[in-house]
């Protein structure tokens, strides 16, 4: 087994070499991201780091390392053979097949790179063994460093109901709830009944909003047991659950911490991030707009007070539920780098990588709390495959066949671990990019992220850059008036795209018009010089009219926008005659159930000839690590059944047909 | 020739026709045109060749009746149905006010059956014939007109037909046809089989001459089929249109099969089963829309060379993703529409029969504005294996390219012929026989670019150095060699110990584009991302390529 795996290594490692160019060109690129670039070349350090995560967060670790002149080891799937995050490291190591379990949470695996490879020390980033305490034990075992904080706050932090008792002891505010494991699913009902609904029912080893429902009644409870402990037993191998009090209607905000292992910790101010669907973050901010500077200052005193509890060391971060009366209450501590904390290090200027691997080495921190300061505003969009239009996101899959991110901007960063050509599977999570924006005030890191959403370009794959810029340009978000609940509220019968108005809709006509006659006068081979009129208004388009590029920047009367899209404009002629063409009738979907995703069945809950009631359960179907029920549309008869457990479905594959 | 005249017999569609026009009151227009001499003269001068007024006065009145077709109610009957008529289909199809009409005059000459009267003569018959522009450039067209005599083909009909093929060869311009037509007109007999043959034989010379395009509106049945077979492309509105030598009753009395016209020859069965049709449309709009895209792909005639279009995408665009998409597993499939769309000119890429014989890719493209010829063979799809379909249809359209001088880009991933009785009971062996001939005679620049798999005979199939590729690269996932690993392993050392050992020395050795390169097989080894690059820099020196096959009556392709 072990020589099965050394082969590929071996392969990959001649095969770095032949990359070496392509780091050059990704440092030339990201070369002002904002966050610390220098660092003091006397600290030594570690010779070499192994990563041991894929996509964005390894790129970014790489990053840090690379520019402390630290070598880098990756390991990888078979299937990210040619990842990015492969080609940037100085080694690369194969450590399993694609699914998760058999490759980045494959110990054993992963303990043999770090052998093979001679690194010093692991990088986890976040998900995957980041906050898996066996995982630091064996490092420790083999004398190699952890970056993360030592296994015992680990396990306190790690587990929801020990942290829970810890930051009481710590004094900090929790959510009342149960504190303790709950074992059978009538035990999860009377405890819920004893705490009052709403309840949120959740993975004891969770986080990412994974294994995580809300119940509002007791058959909510039931499903929601079920539903979590699966969806814990498959992400974190761990099927424990907790349960506590529902907060309705709170905002999200978390207060980074960084600590030493001399007894030292710093809080480094707030993120917001209530903007979330399904209990995922989608935009963050840094700072809030809702928090004063007591309340800060009270956030962050009680999140260094707890992590100096469990002796925290290297960074971390500890969320907090806040209601609308600034009370605010202890959630849980994540113990390693946030996907967030991008916007940390633009208003701090603190490279929070560097100081993880500084504080792991054993160095004390070199800044005081009163150093810390709030540089501006900075906002991160997290940039999905998925669509937008099914409950604000279905992950979605295919290949980037055009991938161009904004960098041309100023004052944007982009941490990405994908380039053109490359896969989004259904073996991972769908992020494509955390897209950051900063600026010295919100108004001006707002306009960036308007900007970046603009001139980002994503094909292949459905993307929720209309959901993100539908978010950045809302009243109530641009007002600050945000709660985990926006989404939902905003958009009651869920996101529809961006509703045009009157003016934009003429411009938008204009510019398709123009780029038609563009295209028209192109095929007669003449030179291109267009001045468009609609009926009423006249609205002048000038612009490059470069037909290959995907980003079209037109002057619309004056004001310029960045235009993407693909048109399809029909002569007078045409149109008119188009009014004989018959109309495509669509096929009845009422009896058709299609998986609204790319994903694997996990369970199919019917056979042909059951009679299902209009909301029963009929399959299961399983995507980027999310469970999701598919139910009947209506009371029918099941006519027969096209999938089974186990298998591998695609977008709008027929599942089960109704009579 | 049996079925020929079933279909002629049995052509219920045409035997209907003639009961309706038996029974309908006068058409309108038909009606107005028969009596308007008598009304508007005077009595004295009718006969009088002199007066200029009543001549102009007939000529308007002529014009405009032609301008009606059959009349409003057959029009409205047409566009019920979903269609457009022959004239509003020639209107979309050519640029706004290019349309030049000829034999608007025409009238069918047959005087049995009733056929002689008046309301009985549409001026122009059922086809509308003339010459246009697309985006600028000449072309000849005939549309059948459905409310006339539901667009059968009288004698007059194929004359008018034949005038402007002859007229196409003579100046050089592509012909289309826009056929929706009920089949021969019976009233006629013999003389409208006549007028089929004459088409037919003009389909036969016009051929490699100019390009000919057929797109079907309608039904097109019996005999009338033959004139879409011989064009270069056939392409088929859905829903709308049918392609069948005999008809679905014709079907059931002789052979007992039970089947409708859209099974038997609707757009989806000949763009997927049959391969008789090259693309399907949703529409009457969409399919000519996309006819007037199609046609700026094309040369006009073969002394034209291959239309160049501004360019905007830059032709020394380095395409990344290209380097990550063969993957690390050769027996991992991935898409080679993908590296077409990357590679050619703002990811526009005209496939011809997409949905047939999907194991190899053809279709239109550019490189630098250039128009280009695409052949790949698609791993996703039986791992882009050769088999008869994926033979004639890759050797149907090297064929046209070269004939019309647009250069060939090949992209080969391909593990051989197809093995089985299947192919072997159907003729794998002539069939596969016809895409090396098309490649070996080619003499328009040919460039071929090994993507993965380069295996056996099908490797020296496509388009490879030695049937005179002018340019061929391998990427660094190159294998050319006999067979796969496997397979080579057991035959070489057959019976001995160490397999595993021995594959992977073959692997070291011949799964690699090394062997080929140093016998000088490929031209070069090149990064995938300057695939695009080099193209476009070789298209530009090849511009210039003579080259002349041994003179010929014609050669004998194994059909």
């Amino acid at each position: 087994m072990a020589a099965h795996r050394l082969s590929p290594s071996l392969n990959r490692l001649l095969l770095a070499g032949k990359y070496a160019s392509f780091w050059t060109r990704c440092c030339a690129v990201h070369g002002y991201a904002q966050y610390s670039t220098a660092c003091s070349p006397n600290e030594k350090t570690f010779d070499k780091i192994l990563i041991a995560n894929r996509g964005e967060i390894a790129c970014r670790v790489m990053k840090t390392c690379h520019k402390m002149g630290i070598q880098t080891v990756a390991v990888h799937s078979d299937v990210d053979a040619s990842a990015v995050h492969v080609k940037m490291a100085n080694e690369a190591v194969c450590v399993g097949p694609a699914p998760t379990s058999k490759s980045y949470l494959n110990m054993d695996a992963i303990m043999d790179a770090v052998r093979a490879t001679g690194a010093q020390a692991v990088h986890p980033g976040y998900g995957f063994l980041s906050e898996n305490k066996e995982f630091a034990k064996r490092l420790a075992a083999e004398g190699v460093a952890f970056i993360g904080p030592d296994t015992y706050a680990l396990q306190a932090m790690g587990d929801k109901i020990e942290s829970k008792l810890i930051a009481k002891a710590a004094t900090v505010n929790t959510i009342p709830g149960y504190d303790g494991v709950v074992k059978t699913v009538e035990e999860a009902v009377k405890i819920s009944q004893d705490i009052g609904y709403p309840v949120m029912i959740k993975a004891s080893a969770g986080g990412g909003g994974k294994g995580m429902r809300i119940a509002w009644n007791d058959e909510e409870t039931r499903e929601g047991f079920r539903f979590s402990s699966q969806e814990a037993a498959s992400s974190f191998g761990d099927d424990r659950l907790l349960i506590e009090k529902f907060i309705d209607n709170p905002r999200h905000i978390e207060i980074q911490v960084l600590a030493d292992k001399h007894g030292n910790a710093l809080w480094l101010n707030e993120r917001e991030c209530s903007i979330q669907r399904r209990n995922q973050k989608v935009v963050e901010e840094a700072p809030s707009t809702f928090l004063d500077a007591a309340t800060r200052r009270a956030m962050g005193e009680q999140a260094v007070q707890l992590a100096k509890a469990v002796q925290y060391s290297s960074a971390g971060t500890v969320e907090f539920l806040v209601d609308s009366n600034k009370n605010f209450y202890f959630l849980e501590m994540n113990t390693r780098l946030q996907v967030e904390h991008p916007i940390t290090e633009c208003i701090t200027g603190l490279d929070l990588v560097e100081q993880m691997i500084r504080v792991a080495k054993g160095y004390k921190l070199q800044h005081k709390q009163e150093d810390i300061p709030i540089n501006g505003w900075a906002i991160e969009s997290r940039v999905y495959a998925e669509d937008p239009y099914k409950s604000f996101g279905l992950p979605s899959i295919g290949r980037l066949s055009r991938y161009q991110e904004p960098l041309n901007l100023s004052n944007v960063r982009v941490d990405s671990g994908i380039q053109e050509g490359s896969d989004i599977s259904i073996y991972y999570d769908p992020m494509i990019s955390k897209l950051v924006t900063y600026g010295a005030t919100r108004a001006e890191a707002l306009a960036s992220m308007e900007d970046a959403l603009d001139n980002y370009v994503i094909r292949g794959v459905t993307h929720n850059i209309s959901l993100l810029r539908e978010i950045i340009t809302h009243p109530r978000f641009i007002s600050g008036d945000i709660s985990t609940n926006f989404l939902p509220e905003v958009y009651p019968d869920g996101f529809k795209g961006h509703q045009l108005e009157a003016d934009s809709r003429r411009e938008l006509l204009a510019a398709a018009a123009a780029l038609h006659i563009t295209a028209q006068l192109r095929s007669q081979r003449r030179a291109p010089s267009v001045a468009t009129r609609c009926p009423c208004v006249k609205v002048e388009v000038d612009g490059q009219w470069n037909l290959a590029s995907p980003l079209l920047p037109l002057a619309i009367n004056g004001t310029h926008r960045m235009l993407q899209f693909k048109v399809r404009v029909l002569s007078k002629l045409a149109a008119q005659l188009n009014s004989y063409m018959p109309e495509k009738v669509p096929e009845d979907t009422s009896s058709l159930l299609r998986s609204p995703m790319p994903g694997a069945v996990v369970t199919v809950s019917v056979k042909p000839g059951d009679s299902v009631a209009e909301g029963q359960e009929i399959c299961v179907i399983e995507a980027m690590k999310m469970q999701n029920s598919l139910t009947a549309a209506r009371q029918a008869k099941v006519k027969s059944v096209h999938c089974k457990p186990g298998e591998t479905v695609g977008e709008g594959d027929l599942l089960v047909e109704l009579e | 020739m049996a079925a020929f005249t079933a279909a002629l017999r049995s052509g219920a569609l045409i035997n209907g026709l003639r009961a309706s026009f038996r029974t309908l009151p006068p058409v309108k227009y038909g009606a107005v045109a028969a009596a308007v001499p008598p009304t508007n003269l005077p009595r004295g001068c009718r006969w009088s060749s002199a007066s200029a007024l009543s001549v102009k006065e007939r000529i308007d009145h002529k014009r405009k009746t032609a301008l009606c077709g059959g009349g409003q109610h057959r029009i409205d009957a047409q566009h019920k149905k979903g269609k457009l008529t022959a004239r509003e289909r020639v209107e979309l199809l050519l640029d706004p006010e290019s349309f030049v009409e000829s034999d608007m005059f025409v009238e069918h000459r047959c005087s049995d059956f009733g056929m002689e009267q008046d309301g009985n003569k549409f001026p122009g018959d059922s086809v509308v014939t003339g010459r246009g522009r697309i985006n600028g450039r000449l072309v000849y067209v005939f549309s059948q007109d459905f409310t006339v005599f539901g667009g059968s083909l009288s004698g007059a009909h194929a004359q008018k037909i034949c005038k402007i093929m002859d007229q196409a060869m003579m100046v050089g311009a592509p012909v289309i046809g826009l056929n929706d037509s009920g089949g021969a007109r019976i009233q006629e007999g013999v003389e409208s089989l006549a007028g089929y043959a004459d088409i037919f034989l003009r389909n036969v010379m016009a051929s490699g001459v100019v390009p000919q395009i057929s797109l079907i509106m309608g039904p097109c049945a019996g005999g009338a089929v033959y004139s879409p077979a011989l064009t270069d492309f056939t392409f088929m509105v859905k829903d709308t249109s049918y392609l069948f030598i005999t008809g679905p009753d014709v079907v059931k009395s002789v052979t007992n099969e039970d089947v409708t016209q859209e099974e038997l020859g609707g757009a989806k069965t000949h763009t997927t089963v049959s391969g008789v049709a090259h693309h399907a449309f949703e529409d009457d709009v969409e399919a000519l829309l996309n006819v007037r895209e199609f046609f700026n792909f094309l040369p006009l005639s073969n002394q034209d060379a291959a239309p160049i279009r501004e360019c905007h995408d830059r032709s020394d665009r380095l395409v990344h993703s290209l380097d990550t998409i063969v993957p690390f597993e050769t027996t991992k499939a991935y898409d080679m529409l993908d590296i077409v769309h990357a590679t050619v000119d703002e990811s526009d890429f005209f496939e011809i029969m997409p949905n047939y014989a999907k194991n190899i890719v053809v279709g239109f493209a550019r490189m630098n504005g250039r128009t280009v010829g695409i052949v790949g063979n698609q791993p996703k799809v039986a791992s882009g294996c050769l088999d008869i379909n994926s033979s004639v249809k890759g050797a149907r359209f090297v064929r046209f390219c070269d004939a019309f001088n647009i250069p060939i880009i090949t992209f080969v991933d391909v593990p051989g012929f197809l093995p089985g009785t299947a192919q072997e009971y159907g003729g794998i062996i002539r069939h596969g026989a016809k895409l090396l001939y098309a490649f070996a005679e080619a003499t328009v620049p040919k460039i071929t670019v090994i993507t993965r798999k380069a295996y056996g005979g099908a490797y020296d199939v496509m388009s490879s150095k030695h049937l005179r590729g002018d340019v061929n690269y391998a990427w660094p996932t190159a294998e050319v060699a006999v067979m796969g690993a496997k397979g080579a392993v057991q035959i070489i050392f057959r019976g001995k110990e160490n397999q595993a050992e021995a594959e992977a020395e073959y692997v070291e050795k011949f799964a690699n584009p090394f062997p080929a390169a140093l016998r000088g097989f490929v031209d070069d080894i090149i990064e995938p991302s300057t695939t695009r690059r080099r193209i476009c820099r070789d298209l530009e020196v090849l511009a210039s390529k003579k080259q002349l096959n041994p003179w010929k009556k014609h050669a004998n392709i194994p059909l």
